[in-house]
């Protein structure tokens, strides 16, 4: 490849990048910029202000919401993470009666997005009386639509797995429970840690179930309360909100950075299956 | 039959253990395992779709606590809407749009990423980084830097004026989700055999020819799949739409999902909400079936 070429190449790499990396940087640079600089177009705040990340949690319970958030994601993930492995294993390792009809409801649950049934849903949980609490955001996401998408991609990958491996552990004397939780399990990480990040970042983004599930302040989840950082007149306070946005952010950023690997190849790979 | 009776006969005479063989323990451990997942998705994705087509035959008050049946009505609402000719249009242009653009500029990242450079994995990360950008933080710069004296402020008032708010709509979310598809096409490519590239190039076929001649048909099964994924996904676009634009100006972004939350959340017309999502539902299914159909017709299969 002649230097010309290469020079070009990495020319047009590095213009395409702008409008990924730009708002990231203006996300996290304007959030420490004071009030009377905010508008301004420097890249480089002339004086960092932390007062904005301060209030924050002055304007509103911003610790117990981020709690709320993460508790959630992490209980959905870990939930997520059981049921879909369990029956993953079982439609692609064991026989039993029913197997592809059974397996075939389950895809046809890939069909049907959360939006078509969040209305019917939202009446079932108002008359068990679960409205404006967190049961539906952990409920929904552990077991509905995304739940069946795990399912479905731990069973290709359960699908793939020699045979020899369980039947050596069958003269072993091993039950089907060992093998899934000794022998199938270990061998599932990265399968595993497809759908947990994949599953976290589903949770820790919900933002339709949220805005309509949830009416009290201190339930809010992250995304929800992103939006709630305005003025007497329904005004963004923008620095206020990036601030709050950047928390938002840098924390699964540090993640992504440093298992960058394991979140392209696993998010594609749950894309791909999805 | 007598056959069967006659073996069951000495195996019922034996004992309790050996009733339980391991085909049996199997099958008893395989539906222990699914038994989760089957109640989870009856409770929470089929159920809920059988109600939606019932609840669209229904009012239901909130305040008053009336659940009314009113049969077609809300089908005839949904027929002498004057609203969904315009819902209906901007859906299109924004799926259509979405993934038009989508598409293609994830095919050109990934032929980019594709050539044999120095860092191409830093570029693959900065990419795809806005993958894992909390949603909400990513509209919310886009709306600051969108908005009228924001950083982008050259040009129309971005997100309020009615001939750009849709197409800025459907920028912001390209950029946030190319990245998926980006690492989907990079993969497919890296799947070409390299001794088909050769052979052409032998053959003296310029770049362009080896582009549309050999790598488009190779990796069509990603295109399609990619396209689907992204047909689906275009559907299902709230967030964005309600902290940029809020449906507007006037209806020009109300896309169904948003016209939807409108009805059912913010104007409590409850049953008109359900056949919004019965239409939606079978819009999604419609796409996904059309879809696997043109599989056959265009997509190259190797055997």
């Amino acid at each position: 490849m002649s230097i010309k070429v290469k020079l070009f190449l990495y020319g047009a790499l590095l213009v395409l990048c702008v409008p990924f990396v730009f708002p990231t940087w203006w996300m996290i640079t304007s959030s420490f910029k004071p009030n009377a600089e905010i508008f301004s177009p420097s890249l480089w705040p002339s004086s960092w202000s932390v007062e904005p990340w301060r209030q924050v949690f002055e304007m509103q319970p911003f610790a117990q919401q981020y709690f709320n958030s993460a508790y959630i994601a992490v209980v959905v993930t870990l939930g997520t993470l059981v049921v879909a492995s369990m029956a993953g294993y079982a439609f692609a390792r064991i026989r039993f009666r029913g197997q592809n009809a059974l397996f075939l409801l389950v895809l046809t649950g890939l069909l049907i997005p959360s939006e078509v049934t969040i209305v019917p849903l939202f009446r079932v949980f108002n008359t068990l009386g679960l409205v404006d609490t967190h049961w539906p955001l952990i409920l929904v996401p552990m077991l509905g639509p995304s739940s069946v998408l795990a399912t479905f991609i731990m069973r290709q990958f359960f699908i793939t797995l020699p045979g020899e491996l369980e039947e050596a552990a069958r003269m072993d004397g091993l039950g089907r429970p060992a093998i899934f939780r000794r022998i199938a399990l270990p061998l599932a990480r990265p399968a595993l840690g497809a759908v947990a990040i994949f599953t976290f970042l589903h949770s820790w983004n919900l933002y339709l179930e949220p805005v309509v599930y949830i009416s009290t302040q201190t339930r809010y989840t992250l995304p929800q309360a992103l939006t709630q950082f305005t003025d007497a007149y329904q005004g963004a306070l923008w620095n206020v909100q990036l601030s709050a946005a950047s928390m938002t952010a840098i924390p699964v950023l540090i993640v992504f950075v440093l298992a960058q690997r394991q979140f392209i190849e696993g998010l594609a790979h749950t894309g791909l299956k999805g | 039959m007598t056959a069967v009776m006659e073996r069951a006969a000495p195996e019922a005479a034996r004992s309790a253990r050996s009733f339980w063989t391991l085909r049996r323990r199997d099958q008893l451990t395989a539906y222990v395992f699914i038994t989760p997942a089957l109640l989870g998705a009856a409770a929470f994705v089929f159920l809920p779709l059988v109600l939606v087509v019932w609840y669209s035959l229904h009012e239901w008050n909130v305040l008053a606590d009336t659940f009314d049946f009113v049969g077609a009505d809300n089908y005839q609402r949904l027929l002498d809407d004057p609203n969904m000719p315009s819902v209906l249009r901007a859906t299109a242009f924004f799926s259509v749009g979405l993934v038009v653009f989508n598409l293609a500029l994830a095919l050109l990242l990934a032929v980019l990423l594709n050539q044999k450079l120095r860092g191409t994995t830093f570029f693959r990360v900065l990419f795809f980084s806005p993958v894992v950008v909390s949603l909400l933080a990513w509209t919310i710069v886009w709306g600051f830097l969108l908005r009228d004296n924001g950083i982008l402020s050259f040009g129309p008032n971005w997100l309020r004026s009615g001939s750009t708010a849709l197409v800025s709509v459907v920028v912001v979310q390209v950029f946030k989700n190319v990245g998926l598809n980006m690492v989907l096409f990079l993969a497919a490519l890296q799947g070409v055999p390299q001794e088909l590239y050769e052979a052409a190039r032998t053959d003296g076929a310029g770049p362009w020819t080896i582009f549309r001649r050999i790598t488009l048909p190779l990796i069509s099964p990603t295109i399609l799949l990619t396209s689907i994924i992204t047909v689906v996904g275009s559907l299902q676009v709230f967030a964005q739409i309600s902290v940029l634009t809020q449906g507007g100006p006037g209806t020009s972004t109300t896309v169904l999902v948003y016209y939807l939350y409108q009805q059912a959340f913010q104007f409590h017309a409850f049953g008109y909400g359900a056949t919004l999502s019965v239409l939606l539902f079978l819009i999604v299914l419609a796409l996904t079936v059309l879809q696997w159909q043109m599989r056959k017709r265009w997509v190259f299969h190797e055997h």
